[in-house]
């Protein structure tokens, strides 16, 4: 009996119809793309986007030099050199981020015991020349600059979560 | 003016009838170019729509010139011939998959009378045609000189040559039911007071399905696409194919296409013929439409059921492709030739009486 019965089912291509009929309905179902350029998705203040150094409210740069980023970096993607400032304090000479070796895990702004490296939500950047792609402290610095009121708000935002 | 066109139309059909079947060629070919890239802009838009996408819609008016710019961007790419190809057959290849799609138009009744060619042999010449378009296939596989090319082009050899024997039989059922090769007689055959019930997609219900299926296994569609498998042998037969000779390869599998639709609209769907006719009301109401636009209707409906199929079933396996085609296929339009055979001798009310 069991034989017969698949037999007519796969000869009336009984499965073949469930799976067009799923097709068919989905046909007219809503849509649901974001028109890009004109649309954007909603975003986290979580977001993971390119990397920012930022400063204290009196314009003085916020990282010390630990290298705690560094180390925590799983991509290596990260070189800092530092040396003792004029005025003796600890700061880095040099803070470069390789994005093409940069997974955007995240680690970096966990590890920086003073909020100084962080992601922004930036994620329309592109590059033309492969130089490009290694953001120099100075870079960092002028996207923190710029982006530091979104920043600082993320940050109050996700305080009470870290 | 039209007076003028006129007489010199029939000057040329006694004078110089070369140039009057040339424009004739054109008049269906360019049109039918035309549908092939619009059917691409479709396939585009439905299997999106299906995915729950809306497809391209950003060159042109909601996308209409997407096709338009993919003929340009195509023709302005480099065609690279590999070392080691065989150049003649490499560059021969596409030719030969696009000109037999096109050429088996030349038998096509668009509406009654209207036809290119109107030869009584038209169902021989069309089954021919379309054998012919595994070749280009086969050579695009050899003349590549690559693995994957060869693999597709071997795999698509084997699956061609085994649905071509289904498609036949199925096609000798529907020679069987109308009694004649001209696919005009054919069409006139399934004229009847019923409308649709009248075509012979009822009686030959088993055949109409077997010749869809292996319409679709023929042109190296979804789910028949072994030939291509893109995610096992990259892109099977036309690998090594780009720019203007993968553009002709497109347009050979999608005139193709819609080539299987026109015959399976003339076979089993009454080609020409309104759905309605003779019904109480309805038939009187679609009256006045013209029999090309029911052909270009049921050629669409098929068409789309391609799009459908390539929209909702995985790629077969190939050891079951060939099953389906010799243990399924085969005896069942074996079986069905025979009982068409009967209808036909016991001459069977509504079809064959």
């Amino acid at each position: 009996m069991n034989v017969l019965r698949d037999y007519i089912k796969s000869l009336f291509l009984l499965e073949l119809w469930k799976g067009l009929s799923i097709t068919g309905r989905y046909l007219f179902r809503k849509k649901f793309t974001v028109q890009y350029p004109e649309e954007k998705a909603p975003m986290s203040p979580r977001f993971r986007g390119v990397h920012a150094l930022r400063r204290y409210p009196n314009g003085e740069e916020r990282c010390i030099a630990c290298k705690l980023c560094e180390a925590t970096c799983p991509a290596l993607a990260i070189t800092i050199e530092a040396e003792p400032r004029a005025d003796g304090s600890r700061r880095t000479t040099r803070y470069d981020i390789d994005l093409f070796k940069c997974i955007y895990c995240g680690y970096c702004q966990e590890a920086c015991p003073v909020d100084a490296i962080v992601e922004t939500r930036i994620y329309e950047y592109s590059f033309e020349n492969r130089q490009d792609a290694v953001l120099t402290k100075e870079k960092l610095l002028e996207i923190g600059d710029k982006c530091e009121a979104q920043l600082a708000a993320d940050i109050a935002a996700q305080a009470n979560y870290r | 003016m039209i007076e003028t066109m006129l007489s010199l139309w029939e000057w040329l059909g006694e004078n110089l009838v070369i140039v009057q079947i040339l424009i004739k060629i054109v008049v269906i070919i360019a049109p039918l170019m035309l549908c092939v890239a619009y059917f691409t802009f479709a396939e585009r838009k439905i299997i999106g729509y299906m995915q729950v996408r809306i497809g391209p819609n950003r060159v042109g008016p909601k996308g209409w010139l997407q096709p338009i710019a993919d003929a340009v961007k195509l023709m302005f790419k480099e065609i690279i011939i590999p070392t080691g190809a065989n150049k003649t057959l490499f560059l021969l290849a596409p030719m030969l998959t696009l000109g037999p799609a096109l050429a088996a138009w030349a038998v096509i009744p668009f509406s009654d009378g209207l036809v290119l060619a109107d030869i009584n042999a038209a169902l021989l010449y069309v089954i021919a045609l379309t054998s012919v378009g595994v070749y280009g296939v086969l050579i695009a596989g050899w003349a590549s000189n690559s693995k994957y090319a060869f693999l597709g082009a071997m795999r698509s050899a084997a699956q061609i040559v085994s649905y071509e024997i289904a498609m036949g039989f199925a096609l000798v059922g529907v020679l069987v039911a109308a009694g004649s090769m001209n696919l005009g007689d054919i069409v006139r055959a399934q004229q009847g007071g019923g409308g649709l019930f009248n075509w012979f997609w009822l009686p030959l219900l088993p055949l109409f399905v077997i010749y869809f299926i292996s319409g679709v296994a023929e042109t190296n569609r979804a789910p028949f696409d072994v030939a291509e498998g893109e995610s096992e042998i990259v892109a099977g037969f036309h690998v090594e194919y780009s720019g203007m000779a993968f553009a002709v390869f497109f347009l050979g599998e999608y005139a193709n296409m819609i080539l299987i639709s026109a015959l399976t609209a003339l076979f089993f769907l009454g080609g020409w013929l309104s759905p309605f006719a003779g019904w109480p009301l309805l038939g009187a109401m679609t009256d006045w439409v013209p029999g090309f636009v029911w052909f270009v209707l049921k050629v669409a409906f098929v068409g789309f059921f391609y799009l459908w199929l390539r929209a909702t079933f995985p790629r077969y396996r190939y050891d079951q492709i060939m099953r389906l085609g010799w243990k399924v296929f085969i005896p069942i339009t074996i079986v069905w030739i025979v009982v068409v055979g009967l209808m036909v001798v016991l001459e069977m009310p509504w079809w064959f009486d």
